[in-house]
């Protein structure tokens, strides 16, 4: 049986659970649709909500936020997990949380403020017996359904700064070539280090996460920036921004830059390091961080770069994040390049 | 459940009774068309380009093991990324045993194909090209496998790369051959890779025709095992036009094929004519580094019989001119740094083809402290067992 067919089977199935679902209230997740190996066709299917408009979770569907965001220009993102009854996470150290199979994480991407927002599109990672599928939705003008975008889509948008831009769905691909690690599909984002204690406290009590992760909540509020110390901000930064792809066995692992926070050798953080494949993105600079100097440095010149060809990360931005480019330029400018803590 | 079988039984080679083809056209909705199948597809299947103009606004990607992306000709149907509007590739492929031919890529804002992770992958009859010619804003590279075991790329046109037209980096069993490389920065590289054929090409007006480099810091290093023969390396004389800060940026226009580090090179059969700074380049690594796996020399470079005509009258150094007035005009088509490992010999020259060094004393060292004079290098060595280099004898079986 091709895909197609298997499609058209879920999409009766999930029409018959939500008429079943009116029935039996309250509404639950449609474990099988997770599970299944299907691509399911609409973010209802899944039923992580109650109502159509994708505002109020259902039983089991916990909120998050993280420390330090990944900037998407500027959207607003409202993160959720979702565990099966009577399964929880492990914690792994100060990494990422463990998910059992069955398990999905949600994120929608929104723009605008209080009764302006406008919900853009909602990804689910879904937690299959043979490993994590990623899957882009996107809504209707109408915010009422939002529909499977697998070759993903362009829109207008204006971000928060007043940009207009052509914002980018990505497509399932695209998906992955962030949240990969040895070519598997894997979670980006809830990593203990990036959860706040009282969260994880919480999901412990619950019962819903095996024990309290040892390093967690070591990154930095992003929103606290002011008060924070200049190398950890830069660390998280790129930790949270940059890492998915520059570590080793990620998608960017054959520039031998790795940006994880745990990594802490000089070079491997792009100390003195000339690029690999760089071209263009070079900028006719010769290392990726030049100690001391921003202005000589790739690192700096492709984050403060909205063109593609020279812009990092290459997906997932239309727009420049002065914020982000602030806090790693004054890191780089405060570096004696010796040594690097976080 | 039985989706699973048939993934089974087309990776065993039973493909053709389930495989199904796709056929794309092009205009409106070709992005979402062309993408969705790419990602829709089953081992086996066959994704086919009809004739015309596709306009493509962001990178399209591949992660399906066994899918051929097939076009109607490397001249009629063509990729347009002029208008590209993200992402760092015209086409991104992860997935194994992938074949691609027949079609053609333009103006992408990034690399042209890049594979990464994608063993056993075969180039055919490509196109991938920069129509504004040579451009510090063009792309990097317009055929980029990297991290791969099997690499066949065969028959390809490509041309206006800012760094490489086909370079393979970080790789393993590799063939290049009948291929086009023009006026590209590098024609043809092949860096921090083993067991690479390179033969039959034409690699002409770029501004070096063919590189073997191993380079530091890279998850893989310790390249070498690589045949260059039979290849037309022609007026590379093209400007540098690479960003700066890259490594191909230090390449000197006029350089016809040069070695930098690596062991075991053999290097035969080629014409090389018209390259004015050196026909042939034979050079440690020149840069500081920091990195234990690594060694900065060439050792056992074998230059054999190969045809080598006005080159070397004009090399582009400082002082590159009073270099060649002093040997009458031209510089010997051999240019060594004088550099060697403490065992090995640098080159092994078995052609009589005459050779100048530079004789620099340390690596790293200025090339302004070169003091030239004659080369000597030995002249025998046992032939090597070629066996295990190129791309493996399956690949072949899908040009036909």
């Amino acid at each position: 049986m091709r895909r197609s067919f298997a499609l058209l089977a879920v999409s009766a199935l999930a029409f018959g659970g939500a008429i079943a679902g009116r029935a039996f209230p309250p509404p639950q997740v449609n474990d099988y649709v997770i599970a299944g190996d299907t691509l399911p066709r609409a973010l209802a299917d899944f039923g992580f909500f109650a109502d159509s408009a994708g505002r109020e979770a259902v039983s089991g569907v916990t909120s998050y936020s993280l420390n330090t965001p990944l900037f998407s220009d500027g959207a607003d993102k409202l993160r959720y997990i979702y565990l099966p009854a009577g399964t929880e996470m492990s914690a792994d150290g100060d990494g990422l949380l463990q998910f059992p199979v069955g398990a999905a994480i949600i994120k929608t991407f929104a723009f605008g403020e209080g009764d302006e927002q406008r919900f853009i599109e909602t990804r689910v990672l879904l937690h299959r017996a043979d490993g994590w599928t990623a899957l882009p939705y996107r809504w209707d003008d109408a915010q009422s359904e939002a529909k499977l975008a697998l070759a993903g889509a362009r829109l207008p948008i204006t971000t928060p700064a007043g940009e207009q831009i052509s914002y980018r769905i990505p497509n399932k691909n695209e998906c992955k070539t962030c949240h990969s690690k040895d070519g598997e599909v894997i979670p980006i984002g809830p990593k203990a280090r990036n959860l706040s204690a009282e969260w994880l406290s919480a999901m412990v009590e619950s019962g819903q996460l095996d024990a309290f992760p040892e390093g967690a909540d070591m990154l930095p509020d992003w929103n606290r920036r002011g008060e924070k110390a200049t190398t950890s901000l830069a660390r998280a930064y790129l930790d949270v921004n940059c890492a998915h792809c520059h570590q080793p066995g990620g998608g960017a692992s054959n520039s031998g830059l790795d940006l994880r926070w745990e990594q802490h050798d000089p070079h491997a953080l792009g100390v003195r390091k000339p690029p690999v494949a760089a071209g263009r993105g070079a900028g006719g600079h010769t290392v990726s961080i030049a100690p001391g100097d921003p202005d000589s440095s790739i690192l700096v010149y492709r984050m403060n770069s909205a063109e593609p060809g020279i812009a990092m990360p290459e997906l997932g931005r239309s727009t420049i994040d002065h914020d982000g480019v602030e806090v790693v330029r004054r890191w780089i400018a405060e570096m004696s390049g010796t040594e690097i803590t976080q | 459940m039985i989706r699973l079988t048939i993934a089974a039984l087309a990776l065993c080679g039973a493909a053709p009774v389930f495989a199904e083809t796709h056929t794309i056209t092009p205009g409106e909705g070709a992005q979402e068309r062309l993408q969705e199948a790419l990602i829709l597809a089953e081992p086996g299947d066959e994704i086919v380009l009809e004739a015309g103009r596709y306009e493509l606004t962001d990178g399209l990607s591949l992660d399906v093991d066994g899918v051929t992306l097939r076009g109607a000709g490397m001249d009629e149907s063509v990729l347009d990324f002029t208008g590209q509007q993200g992402s760092g590739e015209g086409l991104l492929v992860t997935s194994d045993e992938v074949t691609l031919r027949d079609f053609a890529m333009e103006n992408p804002k990034g690399d042209g194909i890049k594979s990464k992770g994608a063993d056993n992958i075969v180039y055919h009859a490509l196109k991938v090209t920069w129509t504004n010619g040579p451009d510090a804003s063009n792309g990097a590279y317009a055929i980029y496998p990297v991290e791969s075991t099997g690499v066949l790329v065969d028959g390809v046109y490509v041309s206006g790369a800012s760094d490489a037209g086909i370079y393979v980096g970080q790789s393993s069993k590799i063939t290049v051959r009948n291929s086009i490389a023009e006026q590209n920065v590098a024609g043809i590289e092949i860096e921090n890779s083993r067991d690479a054929l390179v033969e039959n090409n034409i690699a002409t007006k770029n501004t070096g025709g063919i590189l073997v480099f191993d380079l530091p810091g890279l998850p893989v290093v310790g390249g070498g095992n690589v045949i260059v023969r039979q290849n037309i390396v022609s007026e590379n004389t093209t400007p540098n036009f690479a960003p700066p800060g890259n490594i191909v940026a230090s390449v000197p226009s006029g350089t016809g094929i040069m070695v930098m580090a690596n062991e075991k090179v053999w290097i035969e059969n080629n014409l090389a004519n018209g390259n004015s700074t050196a026909p042939l380049m034979v050079i440690a690594y020149t840069q500081e580094f920091d990195d234990p796996r690594y060694n900065p020399y060439p050792r056992d470079v074998v230059i054999g019989a190969n045809v080598v005509e006005d080159g070397g009258s004009n090399p582009d150094f400082p002082g590159g001119e009073q270099f060649a007035a002093a040997f009458g005009g031209a510089i010997p088509p051999i240019l060594w740094d004088g550099l060697s490992d403490s065992d090995r010999p640098a080159l092994i020259v078995t052609s009589g083809i005459p050779g100048v060094s530079l004789n620099l004393a340390n690596q790293g060292q200025s090339i302004m402290e070169a003091q030239p004079g004659p080369m000597t290098a030995p002249s025998e060595i046992e032939q090597w067992d070629m066996s295990g280099i190129g791309a493996p004898a399956e690949l072949e079986a899908r040009l036909r």
